[in-house]
C-alpha cells in the first residue's frame, strides 16, 4: 500500500499555447504586412490628395470620403470577425479564437470610433452641423454603442471561459441585428428626408480608383495590427495565468 | 414530458415561487400604480400635436417597463446555486429561456395592461379594433427576446443594472423604431408607410430563435 | 472485472487562472462506494460539481456509464443524482410540490407516485404539503435525498450528506445508499468523517491541494494508519 508522496507544485500548462514560442505567431507575415501597409497607405494618402479629382458639389472636403469609407468598412469587418472567432470559440471551446475576437473587437472599436468622427466632420463641412439622423451615420453610432457594451462586458467578466462565450454570443446576435438596424433607420429616414451625409450620383473612375486603393491599404493594416493585438492577448492571458500561479 | 410540458413547468414553477414570496404582491401593486401617476403627467401634454408625441411616449414607458421586469429575475438569478437546482436536470436549456421569456412576457404585460386602457383613452386610439394589440404584443416580444438573453449575460457581473440596458438598447433599436411609428400610423393613417409590423414580427423570429438556441451557451458554466 | 460506471482521467479545473483540480483519476465500479476526504478548499466540492454536469472541466475525461460527459452531458445528467451543500430545492414551494417538479424535468414516469413513495422512505409523509422554508435542516437534507434519487439514478454523487443529520437520519442515509448499491449503483461521496468513509465505503481517497494523494481499498485497512496521512493532508 504505497502512499503518494505529496509534491511541491509542479505546474501544468493548460493549454500549451501560451508558452511554447520564443517569439511572435507570423513573424514574417507580420513583417510583410507592415511593409505593405506602409507603403498602401503612402500610396494612398498620394493618391488622395493628389490624384482623386476636387469634387465639384463639396470641395475639397470630399475627400475625407477616403478615410471615411475604409474606416467604417473595418468597423464593420472588425465586428464581423469577433462574431466569427465567437462561433469559432463555441465551436472549439480553444481560447486562441477568444483572443482574435478580443483583438479585433478592441481594433474595430477605435476604426469605428474614428468612423463617426470622420462622418461627423464631414457633415459639418456639408451641412453645417455636427450631427444629422443619416442613416448610415445612425447604423454607425449603434454599432459603435454595441462595441462598447461588447468591451465593458468582456472587462467586468474577465478572462474566463463564460466570458468568452457571452462575448460571442454578443457578437453573433449583434452581427446579425447591424444590417436589420440599417434597414429599420433607413425605411425611418425616408419620411424625414434629413441631411445625407455622402457622395451622389455615379462616381468617376479614377475616384473609385481611389477609393479602391485607400480600402485595400486600410484592410492590410488592419490585418498587420490584428496581428499585433492577438500577440498581445497571448501576453496578457500568459501574464494573468503565470500571476495566479505564484499567489 | 414533451418539451412544451417542461417550459409549462418550468414557468408554473417561478409564477408559484414569486407570488409565494410576499415582496413581489407589493412591488408589483406599487410599481403598477406608480405607472398610472408617472403616465398621467407623461401624457398630460397641452400641446396641439399629441399625436406626433403620443407614440413615443407610450413606447418609452414600455421599454422602461421591459428593463425592470426583466431587471426582476436578473436580481434572482445568479445568486449562488439558484440556476444549479435546474442545470442539475437534464432539461432542455431552450425549454428554461422560453419558460423565462414567459414570465418575462407575464410581468411586462401586467404593466403594459394598466397603461395601455389609458392611453386608448386619451388618445382615441381603439383598443381592440385596429391592430395595436398586434403591435404592442409583437413589439414587447422583440424587446423581451432579447432581454431574457441579456438578462442572463448581465446576471454574472457586479454592475448588472447598468450593464443590462446598455446591452439591450442598441440591439432593440429596429423594434423601437417599428413599433412608434406603427403606433403612430394607426393614430394618424398615413400613405405609403412602409410595413412596420412586419419588420417587428421578422426581428422577433429571428431573435427568437437565435436567443433559444444560444442561451445555453450563456447560462451553463 | 466490471467496467467501471464512473472513469475519471486526467481531470483539471482552474477558477479564473486559479488551478483547483490537477490532475484527479479515480474510478467507481457498480455497486461500488467510494469515499473523499480532504480540507475545505481540496477540490471536493469541484469535483463533484463537474461530475454532476454542472461546470466543464478545463482537460481531462469522465465517463458515465459509458457515456463521455463532454458530449452526452444531457444523456449523463439522466444518470447522476447529486445531494450537494445546499439541498437544491425551492423554498415557497411544498415538499410535494418539489419532488414533483423535479419529477417533470427528470421525466419521471408516474411522478406522483413515485414522489409518494420517496415521501414515505425518508419520512416526510406529514411534512409532504408544508413549504420547504419550513422545514428544519435535517428535513430539507431528507428531501433532497428523496429528489436525488427520484430518477432513479445510477450515480449517486453526494456532498458531506452526513452533516446537519440527525442519528436517525444517518442510519436512514446507510440504508438507502446499501439499497442503492445492492441493485447495482455507485455512489461517490465526500466526507469529514473518517470512520463513517471506512465503514460505508469500499474505496477511499485523500484530496489534497487538487490532487488525489492517497488512494485505496478499505478492506483491511485500520483506521489509525489512514489518520495519519489524514492529518497530515488537513494541515
Amino acid at each position: 500500500m504505497a502512499l503518494a508522496k505529496h509534491e511541491p507544485d509542479v505546474e501544468q500548462r493548460d493549454t500549451g499555447h501560451t508558452s511554447k514560442r520564443k517569439h511572435a505567431h507570423f513573424p514574417y507575415i507580420s513583417l510583410l504586412l507592415g511593409l505593405l501597409s506602409f507603403t498602401g497607405m503612402l500610396v494612398s494618402i498620394c493618391m488622395i490628395f493628389l490624384y482623386a479629382p476636387m469634387d465639384a458639389v463639396q470641395g475639397e472636403p470630399q475627400r475625407i470620403f477616403y478615410f471615411h469609407v475604409p474606416m467604417a468598412w473595418l468597423g464593420m469587418l472588425g465586428f464581423g470577425v469577433v462574431a466569427a472567432a465567437g462561433i469559432g470559440y463555441l465551436i472549439t471551446k480553444d481560447e486562441r479564437w477568444d483572443w482574435a475576437a478580443r483583438a479585433s473587437a478592441e481594433l474595430g472599436a477605435i476604426f469605428i470610433t474614428l468612423a463617426l468622427v470622420t462622418g461627423s466632420i464631414w457633415g459639418e463641412t456639408i451641412w453645417g452641423t455636427w450631427w444629422t439622423w443619416d442613416a448610415r451615420l445612425t447604423t454607425t453610432l449603434i454599432l459603435w454603442f454595441i462595441y462598447i457594451s461588447y468591451l465593458m462586458l468582456r472587462s467586468y467578466l474577465g478572462r474566463t471561459p463564460s466570458s468568452a462565450r457571452a462575448g460571442a454570443v454578443l457578437a453573433i446576435v449583434g452581427i446579425i441585428d447591424v444590417p436589420i438596424i440599417y434597414e429599420s433607420v433607413n425605411w425611418w429616414r425616408t419620411l424625414h428626408p434629413a441631411q445625407q451625409v455622402g457622395v451622389a450620383g455615379a462616381l468617376p473612375p479614377s475616384v473609385v480608383l481611389t477609393l479602391m486603393i485607400s480600402l485595400a491599404s486600410f484592410t492590410l493594416f488592419y490585418t498587420f495590427l490584428m496581428i499585433q493585438l492577438y500577440q498581445l492577448q497571448r501576453l496578457q492571458t500568459l501574464a494573468q495565468r503565470l500571476r495566479a500561479h505564484l499567489m | 414530458m414533451t418539451f412544451l410540458e417542461q417550459v409549462l413547468a418550468i414557468l408554473w414553477k417561478d409564477i408559484s415561487c414569486e407570488l409565494r414570496s410576499k415582496q413581489t404582491w407589493m412591488g408589483m401593486a406599487l410599481f403598477a400604480l406608480l405607472v398610472l401617476v408617472i403616465f398621467n403627467f407623461a401624457f398630460d401634454l397641452r400641446v396641439d400635436n399629441k399625436a406626433a408625441i403620443a407614440p413615443g411616449a407610450l413606447w418609452v414607458a414600455f421599454v422602461f417597463a421591459s428593463l425592470l421586469g426583466l431587471g426582476r429575475t436578473i436580481a434572482a438569478e445568479r445568486e449562488k446555486g439558484l440556476m444549479d437546482r435546474l442545470l442539475l436536470c437534464p432539461v432542455d436549456r431552450k425549454a428554461i429561456y422560453l419558460a423565462k421569456l414567459l414570465g418575462n412576457l407575464l410581468f411586462i404585460g401586467v404593466v403594459e395592461l394598466v397603461a395601455l386602457p389609458v392611453f386608448a383613452a386619451l388618445f382615441n386610439v381603439p383598443l381592440f379594433a385596429g391592430s395595436l394589440l398586434p403591435i404592442v404584443l409583437l413589439g414587447t416580444l422583440g424587446i423581451a427576446s432579447v432581454g431574457t438573453l441579456f438578462s442572463a449575460i448581465a446576471s454574472a457581473t457586479q454592475a448588472r443594472e447598468l450593464l443590462l440596458p446598455l446591452l439591450i438598447f442598441p440591439l432593440i433599436v429596429p423594434v423601437v423604431i417599428g413599433a412608434v411609428r406603427a403606433t403612430g400610423a394607426l393614430m394618424v393613417p398615413a400613405a405609403n408607410e412602409p410595413p412596420w409590423l412586419g419588420l417587428i414580427t421578422a426581428f422577433d423570429v429571428i431573435f427568437l430563435s437565435i436567443s433559444m438556441l444560444t442561451f445555453e451557451f450563456v447560462i451553463e458554466e | 472485472m466490471n467496467h467501471p460506471y464512473l472513469e475519471v482521467t486526467g481531470l483539471k479545473k482552474s477558477y479564473g487562472f486559479k488551478p483547483i483540480l490537477r490532475g484527479i483519476d479515480l474510478s467507481v465500479e457498480p455497486g461500488q462506494c467510494m469515499a473523499l476526504l480532504g480540507a475545505n478548499g481540496a477540490g471536493k466540492t469541484t469535483l463533484l460539481r463537474i461530475l454532476a454536469a454542472l461546470t466543464s472541466p478545463g482537460a481531462g475525461t469522465v465517463r458515465i456509464g459509458g457515456l463521455d460527459l463532454a458530449r452526452d452531458a444531457q444523456q449523463a445528467r439522466r444518470l447522476v443524482g447529486f445531494v450537494a451543500h445546499q439541498p437544491y430545492l425551492y423554498d415557497e414551494l411544498t415538499a410535494l410540490e418539489n419532488l414533483l417538479f423535479f419529477g417533470r424535468m427528470y421525466s419521471v414516469r408516474r411522478c406522483k407516485e413515485r414522489a409518494s413513495v420517496l415521501l414515505e422512505r425518508v419520512g416526510l409523509v406529514k411534512r409532504a404539503g408544508e413549504r420547504t422554508s419550513a422545514l428544519s435542516r435535517g428535513q430539507a437534507q431528507r428531501l433532497a435525498l428523496a429528489r436525488a434519487l427520484l430518477h432513479e439514478p445510477r450515480l449517486l454523487l453526494l456532498d458531506e450528506p452526513d452533516t446537519g443529520l440527525d442519528e436517525e437520519g444517518i442510519a436512514l442515509l446507510e440504508t438507502l445508499l446499501q439499497e442503492h448499491r445492492q441493485a447495482g449503483g455507485a455512489v461517490l461521496l465526500t466526507t469529514h468523517h473518517l470512520e463513517r468513509a471506512l465503514q460505508w465505503s469500499e474505496r477511499i481517497g485523500l484530496l489534497s491541494g487538487g490532487r488525489l494523494t492517497y488512494q485505496s481499498e478499505t478492506g483491511g485497512l485500520e483506521a489509525g494508519s489512514v489518520r495519519e496521512v489524514y492529518q497530515e493532508a488537513l494541515r
